[in-house]
């Protein structure tokens, strides 16, 4: 709750800081200072500290799986501003008003991992989407933004319509929004109530871009500016995949039978389209849009397995995922050029930057000893319980994404310099770097780190 | 603790490597340090230290999957970081002096190689072994890719993906094998106590061996190592088929035959004939083949194909035989690579086309070259026979009702090698050669040291096996009565 609150503060005080403040690196600090700020209140919060009382009437719950959910996004949020947040300032004047749009993105996140009413899941999920639409289309005279930004609206838009349509049926077949009334096991399931979960998986599947509701996802990451179509697939997609292990664990348990099939069909024709789609890709940013969908697949594994170990996994999987992607993201936003041929010869120039993205791109192929081993790990074992060969499909997709990732590492090794503008990485940026790439092994090697919070 | 210094020694050689990349005076003495270190201390855990509390060694690690890093140094163990030990201490003498690019990355990704191939020799873990698995490809993808010919890229990528797709199968029946054991745990002893049921063994069997087949490779999962062999640099390829295949034949041996030996039986007809038929169709290939390196490869395939088969053939001779021509086969490649590199490096051309006429004015290099083709034949005297020859006596016996047939195919395997190897040495040592003579091959005195100990391990073990087949007695009196399955079904 303390983060929460603040998070909507901070925005506010964000708006008025462009205002106060005319040098934007400036307000960048502050930025940075009011996600540092966050972390430390909802670590306090992970103790047992609380900034006020409130009583949400049963409407939110942060409990520990959500508050240590938050803490790791808030984490990667921060690390993803001291990286790429300088590249805000480039796309137009209003900066500040990117960030104050950044914090009401945050507030949602906060919102839909800890939801405990299908009310605030609808209001979390609209909170993070309506800044998106803006953020994408802020790069206004682009007209691939443009385009991307009314894709992303008029989809998010008609997705949002089938989850208050799921929301309204369920309402009228229990007659409550929240979770544990919905999951309400003395009357049995009737055709209003299935057909209404059918509505908030499709909806979910949406906002998460799961085949084969991902065609809106290529075009929007690939249209919006770099620095927020990091933001978009690493934080906001995974905290959405929070809300619906969420949603599908408290309220539809008992039904697992009737939508668990339905999830395990979406799982494996996700990693399909998106491993096999992003063979084929030209340039990199597009082929990280179909990486994230392939990746969606695999966390997809969470929502169908439903067990301890899939909560775990998840927890894992979007600290790795996220680290991974924003270093990569972070790169990419320095580059002039996205095409493979434009990480030609970087190991000879860069050899640190160079390294540092190699691990990145290990832990996204899942390669031993990086953080994104032990998340797919953690997806395998948790779903083995329930199906061999979802996981067995699931593991050869995960060897067609070594072609697609291995492709930049061929490049940055493997072949000369080419002919395209000298990139420069400032070596505090590059330090910056490896400390990502070392916490991902870190990971790799110590999940406990990370998971063992769960049990304190 | 022995077993954790063999792991940190090479990996902290290989950081040090990394480091001091820039001192290219300095590298080749370091690697030729941490090779000799090594060397010695795998020596001194055979002789002195050779107790069993040192060379076990297990820490905590990720309990939260029951995985813990658990190490240790038995007799399989034992001859394979020993192989290991002594083909790295002989290459980073023979490569003394060489000069290369970027050298500190080259021995860096050696040695990392080197320590991800002793863990998994020593893994007594299943994630863990998993993790060395890999950890032992990625330096290799790197070695070859930047290393190597021309066309390094597409086919150690081919390579690569091979091998993962191979791993991660067999990381989902080490998952699986986990979640059935009680305590939920990696540990090999967890894991041997289970009582799986004959469906359950077939079925871990096909998702366990691709990743033991790929990397042997055993036909028909062979088709990635010809192109890789032929690309990568040498002394690359010396340590791939030298060392790095017997991971392959270990996995067998420690994570398949003790842990499905009814599947093992059960599928053992159609392994051992994919084996022995790999045998005389790599060894009809190699015949018509080219280029030296592309030669040996096939060859390669062959001998690791009797050595698969063996392995299948499960009784007392035909594992004592394996264990020793793990040892036996990793000497006699690795010679017949130092030779292959030194032609290419002093002629300029390993096309068998362009070479000829080597015998009069490199008689030296002749003399080494029959020694170890012969002891590649496995003619007697030479530490070939001796492996080959017990795996053949465990073929005969195997339980299989079409043991005559194998023994039968991969005895022509055997004629077959005669046939191509001494066909390559007539036409690149004695033939006419080309009109212009060749120059003549001189070899520097490390080349000549290590050639030398190279053809007196060839000798050594050829006239006194024993001591070696002593190590592994126990081991595989062992192995053989948890896979032997009359054994096994009179314990029902």
């Amino acid at each position: 709750m303390n983060a929460l609150l603040v998070s909507a503060l901070w925005g506010v005080i964000m708006m008025f800081s462009g205002v106060a403040i005319k040098r934007m690196n400036v307000v960048r600090y502050v930025a940075m200072a009011g996600v540092a700020i966050l972390i430390g209140l909802n670590v306090a919060e992970m103790k047992g500290w609380h900034l006020l009382a409130i009583d949400t009437t049963g409407m939110l719950a942060f409990d520990h799986y959500a508050l240590l959910f938050n803490s790791t996004l808030l984490l990667a949020v921060f690390i993803y501003l001291v990286l790429s947040g300088s590249a805000m300032e480039r796309i137009g004047a209003h900066c500040a008003d990117y960030l104050a749009l950044l914090f009401f993105i945050i507030c949602g996140l906060l919102m839909v991992s800890a939801f405990e009413s299908l009310l605030i899941l609808f209001l979390g999920i609209e909170i993070i989407t309506i800044p998106l639409y803006i953020l994408t289309g802020s790069d206004k005279k682009n007209l691939k933004s443009n385009e991307a930004s009314l894709k992303y609206f008029l989809l998010g838009a008609f997705s949002s319509g089938i989850l208050l349509m799921g929301i309204a049926l369920i309402y009228g077949a229990r007659g409550s929004f929240a979770l544990s009334g919905v999951a309400d096991t003395i009357r049995v399931s009737n055709s209003l109530m299935l057909s209404g979960m059918l509505l908030l998986l499709i909806a979910m599947s949406f906002k998460v871009s799961a085949a084969p509701f991902h065609f809106w996802t290529p075009d929007v990451y690939d249209g919006a500016p770099t620095v927020f179509t990091s933001f978009m697939a690493t934080v906001v997609k995974v905290a959405v995949f929070a809300a619906f292990v969420r949603l599908f664990d408290r309220s539809f348990a008992l039904q697992i039978n009737a939508w668990q099939a339905w999830v395990a069909a979406l799982a494996a024709l996700t990693l399909f389209m998106g491993n096999i789609t992003a063979v084929f890709q030209q340039s990199v940013k597009r082929m990280l849009s179909y990486s994230s969908i392939a990746q969606a697949g695999f966390m997809l594994l969470a929502v169908f397995a439903m067990n301890t170990t899939a909560k775990e996994g998840l927890l894992l999987y979007a600290a790795t995922y996220s680290l991974a992607t924003i270093g990569i993201f972070a790169v990419l936003i320095r580059m002039k050029d996205y095409s493979f041929e434009a990480f030609n010869g970087l190991a000879s120039r860069y050899p640190w930057v160079a390294a540092a993205l190699t691990i990145f791109f290990l832990s996204l192929a899942g390669i031993p000893l990086t953080g994104g081993f032990l998340a797919k790990f953690y997806m395998i074992k948790a779903a083995l319980e329930q199906s061999v060969w979802l996981v067995l499909f699931s593991l050869v997709m995960a060897a067609v994404s070594v072609f697609y990732y291995f492709r930049v590492i061929q490049a940055m090794y493997f072949k000369p310099v080419g002919q395209t503008d000298p990139i420069t990485f400032d070596p505090g940026f590059t330090r910056l770097l490896i400390g990502v790439a070392v916490l991902l092994i870190v990971l790799g090697l110590f999940p406990q780190l990370l998971i063992g919070q769960l049990y304190f | 603790m022995i077993a954790l210094l063999i792991l940190l020694i090479p990996l902290l050689g290989g950081l040090v490597s990394f480091m001091i990349g820039d001192h290219k005076k300095w590298v080749g003495p370091v690697f030729l340090l941490a090779a000799g270190l090594q060397f010695l201390l795998v020596l001194l855990a055979l002789t002195s230290w050779d107790q069993p509390e040192l060379h076990r060694f297990s820490a905590a690690w990720m309990s939260d999957v029951g995985s813990s890093f658990s190490l240790s140094l038995d007799p399989l163990g034992k001859v394979l970081c020993l192989l290991n030990a002594v083909v790295y201490f002989l290459l980073a003498l023979y490569l003394q002096g060489r000069s290369m690019q970027k050298p500190g990355a080259f021995y860096g990704w050696l040695l990392l190689a080197q320590a991800g191939m002793m863990g998994v020799f020593l893994a007594t873990d299943g994630l863990l072994f998993y993790f060395c698995w890999e950890l032992a490809l990625i330096p290799m993808y790197f070695l070859s890719s930047i290393w190597g010919g021309p066309r390094r890229i597409a086919v150690t990528f081919k390579f690569f993906i091979y091998t993962f797709l191979g791993s991660i199968l067999l990381l989902a029946g080490l998952i699986y094998l986990q979640s059935l054991t009680p305590e939920k745990s990696f540990a090999l002893d967890a894991i041997l106590k289970l009582n799986l049921t004959n469906t359950q063994q077939s079925w871990l069997l096909w998702l366990i061996l691709p990743a033991f087949a790929i990397k042997l490779p055993l036909f028909p999962f062979h088709t990635w190592q010809p192109d890789a062999y032929e690309e990568a640099p040498t002394p690359v390829t010396l340590v791939l088929s030298a060392v790095m295949v017997k991971m392959g034949i270990l996995g067998l041996l420690r994570w398949l035959l003790p842990i499905l030996p009814v599947a093992a039986y059960q599928w053992g007809d159609v392994i051992m004939g994919l084996a022995v038929g790999g045998i005389v169709y790599a060894s009809l290939i190699a015949w018509r083949q080219d280029d030296l390196k592309r030669l040996v490869a096939y060859s390669s395939i062959a001998h690791i194909g009797l050595m698969g088969a063996a392995a299948f053939a499960g009784n007392l001779g035909s594992l004592q035989g394996l264990c020793f021509q793990l040892f036996a086969h990793g000497i006699n490649i690795m010679g017949m690579w130092f030779l292959v590199d030194l032609i290419e490096r002093n002629l300029g051309t390993r096309k068998i086309a362009d070479l000829g006429g080597l015998a009069q004015r490199s008689p030296g290099l002749t003399l080494f070259m029959v020694i170890i083709a012969f002891a590649n034949i496995a003619l007697p005297l030479t530490n070939g026979f001796v492996g080959e020859f017990l795996m053949f006596t465990g073929l005969l016996a195997t339980k299989s009702n079409y043991y005559w047939v194998f023994t039968v195919v991969a005895g022509s395997g055997i004629i077959l090698s005669a046939v191509y190897m001494l066909g390559m040495i007539r036409s690149v040592f004695f033939g006419e050669g080309p009109s212009q003579p060749l120059p003549p091959v001189k070899l520097s005195v490390q080349e000549q040291l290590v050639l030398l100990i190279v053809v007196g391990l060839i000798f050594v073990f050829g006239l006194f096996p024993q001591p070696l087949l002593d190590v592994t007695a126990s081991y595989s009196d062992n192995l053989f009565k948890q896979i032997d399955i009359s054994y096994l079904f009179k314990n029902f």
